[in-house]
C-alpha cells in the first residue's frame, strides 16, 4: 500500500455556485436547484435529453461528473459516492403518490429513483464505465473511508482511475464534491486535502 | 493480499427466527412465500414476511440471556438486525478494530408516515448508528446502499476494508422490509409475480418480495472454527440501463471474471453457483448469457428467490450465508418454483436436494441490480 495518487481535477457545486479545481466558473445563477440545473445544463452546451428524467439527485451527479469526465479518454475509471440523505427527497415524492388510498398512482419513473446509487448508473451510463462502483451513506463525508478505498481500488489494479465524492440533495438543500483520483494530478490524494475539498 | 475468513453467521427470516431453523426448512423444501395483506390496492400479492409477533417473543428470549438493555423500542426492520446480530456478538469480541457495516436499500422507510419527522425516522445513518450503540461498536458504522447488491458487496468490502489494514475485522447487517413502499412501487415497474415466483423457468412472471436480516464475521486473523474465505470478489457497473438489466449480461461476466482472476482460478474450479435469480424475465435471461459468456454454464446453479423471495438489501448476505452451509453440508438446495428451461440459453438449475459425494469447496455467489450493479464473490472451503 505505498503508491501514492494524487487528485488530477476537482469540482464542487452547491448553492454558491459552481467550482472547478477551485476556481469559481458558475456564480449562483439560482439557489432554486430547477432553475440552476436547467440553465448550467444549457451551459455546458450538450445534448443529453435523459437528463430530464432524472431526479434532482441523479441531475446533480450528472453535471458533476460532466464538468470532471467530459475530456476523459479513459473509460477505466471506478465510481465512489456517497452522501447522507441516500433517496429520501425522491422517496418522499413516491410516498406521496401512494399516501391516499383514493388517489394512487405510484409511477415507475420516480420510483426508480428511490435508490441512492441510481446516480452513480446514470453517470456509469453517460461515460460509459463498466468498472467498480460502490455507494456509501453516512451523516458526513468520510474521509478516511474514501481514501483508503480509491487507494485500495487503484493500488489492486481494479481500476486505471476513481471518481470519488459526495453528493447529496434534501428538499432543495444540495451539495455535490466529486474529484478525479490517479496517478499524476494537481494535489495530493490524501486526509487532509480530501477533508479540505469535501468539507 | 490477506486471506479473509467467514464466519460465525446468522440469519432470521420468514422460515426461521435462526440459521438452523431457516436451514432445517430449507432443506425440507419450505417456502416463506405467502399471500399478502396487500391485496386491497394491489390484488393477489405474495411475498415472504418475518410475523412481528413471532419475532418480539423470539427477541425477547434472546435478550434475556444477555447484558443488552431490553426495554428500548425498535422498529421491525432493527428488531430484524438485532435478533440477526446478537448470537454473532456473544461469540465475537468487539474491539476498536471491529468495524459494523450495515447493508440496506429501504432502511426505515416503512417508519415515514408523510410528517416533519420523516428525514429522521427514514435516515440510513440514525438507523444504522442506533445498532452501532446498542452493541457498543467502538468505531462510526459504514453503510452500504447500492440496491440489490449490497448485502453481497458488503461481504467484498469487508475484505476490502481488512486487506488495506482499514480495520481487523468487521461484522456486517443486512435488512430490509416488505413494505407499501417498495410492493407499490415494483408492482408500479410490473415486476411482481402474482404467483409464488419460478426463477429461470419458461413461465416466470416476476419477483416476490421478501423480507429478512442476516449478519456475519468477517475477520483477517483465521480462528479454529473459520472454515471459510473469501478467494475474490468484484463489483462492475453494466453501464447500461437505470431500471433495466442488460442483455449482454456484461457487467455481471466482468465481475465474476475479475473475482476469478483474484483467485486465480478457473471457471471449472467453481462447485456450484447461488445467482441472484429474481424470476423477472429480463434479469434471469441477463444471468443467464452472462453465465453463458464466462464458461459456467454446466456448473449446477440454483436462486434463493423461492424461499425467501426477493429480500433486496439483504438478499445477498442472506443467500450467501445459506449458500456456506451448502458447502458444510455439501449439499445443492433446489432452485425452487423451476420446472422447464425459460432463459435462451440452458442452465443446469438444481431441481431437487443433492447430496454431494465428494466435498463441495468452491462457490460462486452473483447478486445484480437496479443501476446496473452486479457483485460476484468466490467462496472457498478450507478442507480440514
Amino acid at each position: 500500500m505505498e503508491q501514492h495518487y494524487q487528485i488530477s481535477r476537482h469540482c464542487r457545486i452547491d448553492t454558491q455556485g459552481v467550482y472547478v479545481n477551485g476556481e469559481q466558473i458558475s456564480a449562483a445563477i439560482s439557489s432554486d436547484f430547477a432553475t440552476f440545473s436547467k440553465a448550467f445544463y444549457y451551459s455546458l452546451e450538450t445534448t443529453y435529453p435523459k437528463f430530464f428524467k432524472m431526479d434532482n439527485l441523479s441531475k446533480l451527479a450528472w453535471l458533476g461528473a460532466e464538468l470532471l469526465l467530459k475530456e476523459e479518454k479513459t473509460k477505466n475509471i471506478g465510481i465512489v459516492l456517497s452522501n447522507r440523505h441516500s433517496s429520501l427527497d425522491t422517496d418522499l415524492k413516491h410516498l406521496n403518490t401512494i399516501a391516499d388510498k383514493e388517489q394512487y398512482y405510484p409511477s415507475p419513473a420516480i420510483f426508480v429513483y428511490t435508490l441512492p446509487n441510481v446516480c452513480m448508473g446514470e453517470i456509469a451510463i453517460r461515460h460509459n464505465l463498466q468498472t467498480e462502483n460502490i455507494f456509501f451513506v453516512s451523516a458526513q463525508f468520510d474521509s478516511q473511508l474514501a481514501v483508503n478505498y480509491c487507494n485500495y481500488l487503484l493500488n489492486s489494479s481494479r481500476v486505471e482511475k476513481v471518481l470519488c465524492g459526495w453528493v447529496d440533495y434534501m428538499e432543495g438543500n444540495y451539495k455535490l464534491v466529486l474529484y478525479l483520483v490517479e496517478k499524476t494530478g494537481i494535489v495530493a490524494h490524501n486526509l487532509n486535502v480530501v477533508r479540505q475539498l469535501t468539507q | 493480499m490477506k486471506k479473509v475468513y467467514l464466519g460465525p453467521y446468522n440469519c432470521v427470516s420468514p422460515i426461521g427466527n435462526n440459521l438452523a431453523d431457516t436451514w432445517n426448512s430449507l432443506v425440507s423444501g419450505k417456502s416463506g412465500i405467502k399471500l399478502t395483506d396487500f391485496a386491497e390496492l394491489h390484488g393477489d400479492v405474495y411475498a415472504a414476511i418475518v410475523e412481528e409477533e413471532q419475532l418480539d417473543q423470539h427477541l425477547n428470549k434472546l435478550l434475556q440471556d444477555t447484558q443488552l438493555p431490553s426495554d428500548a423500542a425498535f422498529s421491525k426492520l432493527e428488531k430484524l438486525m438485532i435478533a440477526a446480530l446478537v448470537p454473532l456478538v456473544k461469540a465475537v469480541v468487539i474491539t476498536q478494530e471491529t468495524e459494523l457495516i450495515v447493508s440496506t436499500t429501504k432502511g426505515n422507510i416503512a417508519q415515514c408516515a408523510g410528517g416533519a419527522n420523516d428525514i429522521v425516522a427514514a435516515s440510513l445513518p440514525v438507523l444504522a448508528q442506533k445498532i452501532a450503540d446498542f452493541f457498543g461498536f467502538k468505531r462510526p458504522p459504514i453503510i452500504i446502499s447500492n440496491a440489490c447488491v449490497s448485502g453481497l458487496q458488503a461481504i467484498s468490502t469487508a475484505k476490502r476494508l481488512i486487506q488495506m489494514d482499514y480495520c481487523k475485522d468487521a461484522i456486517i447487517v443486512a435488512g430490509d422490509l416488505v413494505s407499501e413502499f417498495v410492493v407499490s412501487g415494483f408492482k408500479s415497474f410490473q415486476a411482481l409475480s402474482n404467483t409464488v415466483c419460478k426463477p429461470y423457468d419458461e413461465f416466470r412472471q416476476g419477483l416476490n418480495l421478501g423480507e429478512a436480516a442476516a449478519a456475519i464475521h468477517v475477520t483477517g486473523q483465521k480462528l479454529t472454527d473459520q472454515e471459510f474465505f473469501i478467494a475474490g470478489e468484484a463489483s462492475i457497473n453494466d453501464a447500461n440501463h437505470i431500471s433495466g438489466p442488460s442483455r449482454t449480461g456484461e457487467g455481471l461476466r466482468l465481475s465474476i471474471a475479475s473475482a476469478l482472476a483474484e483467485a486465480k482460478l478457473e471457471p471449472k474450479s467453481v462447485d456450484f453457483i447461488c445467482a441472484h435469480g429474481t424470476a423477472t424475465i429480463y434479469n434471469d435471461e441477463m444471468e443467464a448469457v452472462a453465465i453463458h459468456h464466462s464458461g459456467l454454464a454446466t456448473k449446477p446453479i440454483n436462486s434463493l428467490k423461492g424461499y425467501f423471495g426477493h429480500t433486496l438489501g439483504t438478499a445477498g448476505l442472506i443467500e450467501s450465508i445459506i449458500s456456506l452451509e451448502c458447502l458444510r453440508n455439501n449439499v445443492l438446495l433446489p432452485s425452487l418454483g423451476y420446472q422447464k428451461q425459460g432463459t435462451s440459453l440452458p442452465l443446469a438449475v438444481v431441481t431437487e436436494l443433492l447430496e454431494q459425494p465428494q466435498p463441495l469447496i468452491r462457490c460462486l455467489k452473483t447478486a445484480s441490480g437496479f443501476a446496473g450493479t452486479n457483485t460476484a464473490v468466490l467462496f472457498e472451503r478450507e478442507l480440514r
